[in-house]
């Protein structure tokens, strides 16, 4: 125990002397928590759009005012030909194009059939499939509008119509900040506590200050609980340092206990932590570890369910994220923040990260070594 | 010049020999890739829903069944309250809740009118927002079949044409995005890691007494990296033609000359932070804070930049990767020559230039 405290005040001295450790430690939550949330707005809106009217009639340009007064439109390009539309799409001046054929209002009106083009730049699929049906909705609508203004008495055939009504629990306001912020946070500690406790240890390695340790009559034991300790004390302390920001920038208040969040992230840092000492122990420089840690987070992170809903990933992907820590408390402090999930909520995830958590530490300290070489 | 190549041939051994990052360095586009390529998709599908119904007639049913049916959901569960409704979210098991009240079938039939509740979990608002227009959309499909279908007069039709990439693939935006992260990574990173490693253990003293100039010295530390990185480029283009059917519409030629000026780009910006960087790990985290998150973020094939305030937008223009992503999306997906990316072209060019001219003259020929 004796040892521990030594250690443990090594450690720590080791930290907070070194003063690009401490900024690191609170610029990046800072960067991160202020930035990648506003960055992170995947809401589909100014659509850039250029309209090609060959037309020139009283509704050719109500349909275009129509579309732009949808606000998921900004006018950007008026051209007077399709290849020039299709120029400013090249250019990416412009992500859709509206082509309005000659004699659009006379053949609507005489036979009662007009043909509109719609021409999306469609490199990112998403958008363009969104800004489509934006698109073809609002043309529907109008459409519905020139039909009842032609058709004298109002249609009120009885026919059955199913209303269908929505709630959106949870969230709304739809606001997409509470749904990114606290997974944001996790990808933060998780960072913090997988790399910088594995370039911790091999730091020593490469400078030769093993050496004494490993002479020493320090366990094994000890040593690696002396790593653990300090950055599972600093990534805690990170974390309430994003949990302060995201109340103060954000007002998101979880609806769950913060007890709860702690008490998790207590048994993921230990699974996250005991991660990075496994690395370490295979590593030999500390380029070699922080690629590898490096590809581990990133290949978590991006199977976490952050950015992209685990359901819509293909089998083989989702097994992965269910090894996958990182996806568990992403899972677990949306759940916790947004819908109020208490312990018994999240027990499934509680043994799990439990498993994780001495599964990592048991193989480090097993594959730990104090013979060099 | 033959000074110069055994230098070179010093710094390719010690990534050859080092062969866990050697791996790393050339397994890493690849894995990037089959994950952007397969696995991460925001196309919704599979949604488990539960279904709420308290009337249970031949209409309810049809309509679970055709929603059941459908690929987008996934019935999972039958709840028999509003309470447990709550329950099976709070437990994260469900998107999406359809409640239809009593009396559905006779509602509808006779008094024309009925009603359904959709009950989205909006945490994720993008796909709550998907699930009801889906759903809503499966419902609608329902209510059409039970009356006839008529010939509408005046009717518009919309005939839409996506461009570049008709079915609507995630692949074609990523793959220019992954090129621009992999370049960054590898030849950054790794370079600035690489040469304050030498200062940190001592090395780059032997180095720099050495009868070669100090610049020649860090211009042999970036070849090896620049081969790796153009190794990298050759993987990943060859992994989007043959495994995602990604095309290359333009000139080859035109994307590796393009591909090469970023490199450049990127490796000046990589001694610039090792001149700066005293150990390894700060030079890991100014690559990281300054080049590599700036990329992920403002290149724009992850976030869409044109929905960000505007003083972000503004950052985002001195971003290296933003230019070339550009370039590789019209080059290599759009097939448009030179003439049409020649300002994007300058750019990366009067930014290699400046790069390059800030990072000799604060070279430091002395240790500290």
């Amino acid at each position: 125990m004796r040892v521990l405290k030594f250690l443990l005040q090594k450690e720590l001295r080791q930290i907070f002397r070194d003063p690009s450790i401490l900024k690191i430690l609170f610029i990046m939550p800072m960067v991160q928590l202020l930035i990648l949330p506003l960055a992170a707005d995947f809401e589909i809106k100014n659509i850039n759009l250029g309209v090609v009217d060959h037309d020139h009639s009283e509704y050719s340009r109500k349909l275009v005012t129509k579309i732009i007064s949808s606000g998921y439109f900004r006018l950007k390009d008026y051209s007077p030909s399709f290849r020039q539309g299709l120029h400013s799409i090249e250019l990416d001046k412009t992500d859709l194009i509206l082509e309005i054929p000659a004699h659009f209002e006379r053949d609507l009106v005489k036979e009662n059939q007009s043909t509109l083009l719609v021409a999306v730049n469609a490199i990112n699929g998403i958008k363009a499939g969104l800004g489509g049906a934006y698109i073809q909705g609002i043309i529907q609508d109008y459409n519905q509008g020139i039909r009842t203004q032609w058709i004298q008495q109002p249609r009120l055939l009885p026919q059955p119509t199913i209303e269908v009504s929505f709630s959106d629990w949870f969230n709304p306001n739809m606001n997409y900040r509470v749904f990114m912020v606290p997974g944001i946070l996790v990808m933060l500690i998780t960072i913090i506590g997988s790399s910088f406790a594995s370039n911790n240890i091999i730091r020593e390695k490469e400078m030769g200050t093993i050496e004494q340790i490993n002479v020493s009559p320090i366990k094994k034991s000890q040593f690696i609980l002396g790593k653990l300790i300090p950055f599972w004390l600093l990534a805690l302390a990170v974390l309430t340092f994003g949990l302060l920001l995201a109340r103060i920038v954000y007002g998101i208040v979880p609806l769950g206990h913060y007890i709860t969040i702690y008490i998790f992230a207590s048994i993921y840092l230990l699974a996250i932590l005991g991660l990075g000492l496994l690395l370490s122990t295979y590593a030999q420089t500390q380029q070699q570890s922080m690629l590898v840690s490096f590809f581990i987070t990133m290949i978590f992170n991006l199977l976490s369910g952050l950015f992209t809903p685990i359901e819509s990933m293909p089998e083989w992907a989702q097994v992965i994220t269910r090894l996958n820590p990182v996806s568990y408390f992403i899972e677990v402090m949306r759940m916790v923040v947004l819908k109020g999930s208490g312990l018994a909520d999240i027990k499934t995830h509680i043994l799990a990260m439990l498993g994780f958590a001495v599964f990592f530490n048991g193989w480090a300290i097993l594959n730990y070594r104090k013979r060099s070489g | 010049m033959n000074q110069f190549l055994v230098f070179v041939k010093k710094e390719w051994l010690h990534i050859w020999r080092d062969r866990r990052t050697l791996f790393i360095l050339i397994w890493m586009p690849v894995v990037q890739i089959l994950l952007y390529g397969f696995a991460l998709t925001n196309e919704v599908k599979n949604s488990r829903i539960a279904i709420f119904d308290q009337s249970r007639d031949l209409s309810t049913q049809a309509i679970s069944e055709k929603l059941a049916a459908s690929r987008y959901f996934n019935l999972i569960k039958n709840v028999y309250s509003y309470k447990e409704i709550e329950a099976t979210f709070r437990q994260g098991k469900i998107r999406l809740a359809v409640v239809f009240p009593n009396n559905f079938r006779n509602d509808l039939l006779h008094t024309n009118h009925a009603q359904i509740q959709l009950i989205a979990d909006a945490s994720d608002p993008n796909t709550a927002n998907t699930l009801t227009n889906y759903a809503s959309s499966i419902i609608n499909d329902y209510q059409q079949s039970l009356t006839q279908n008529e010939e509408l007069p005046y009717t518009i039709k919309t005939q839409v044409r996506m461009l570049y990439n008709p079915e609507l693939k995630g692949a074609y935006n990523f793959v220019p995005g992954v090129m621009a992260l992999v370049l960054m990574l590898v030849c950054a990173m790794m370079t600035s890691i690489s040469i304050v490693r030498e200062k940190e253990i001592g090395t780059m003293e032997v180095i720099l007494v050495s009868p070669l100039k100090p610049f020649r010295i860090i211009i042999a530390k970036t070849i090896p990296y620049l081969i790796v990185s153009l190794l990298n480029i050759a993987t990943i283009l060859l992994l989007s033609v043959f495994v995602l059917d990604v095309p290359i519409v333009g000139s080859l030629l035109l994307l590796i000359g393009e591909s090469i000026l970023f490199t450049v780009t990127a490796l000046s910006l990589g001694i610039l932070i090792s001149n700066t960087a005293k150990t390894q790990q700060t030079a890991q985290f100014t690559s990281m804070m300054s080049l590599f998150l700036p990329t992920l973020l403002f290149s724009g094939f992850l976030f869409p930049v044109e929905n960000m305030p505007i003083p972000l937008q503004v950052i985002s223009n001195i971003v290296p990767a933003k230019w070339y992503y550009i370039i590789v999306k019209s080059v290599m997906i759009k097939g448009l020559g030179f003439s049409a990316i020649w300002k994007e072209t300058l750019i990366l060019v009067g930014m290699t230039a400046v790069l390059l001219g800030i990072s000799i003259k604060n070279f430091k020929i002395r240790l500290s």
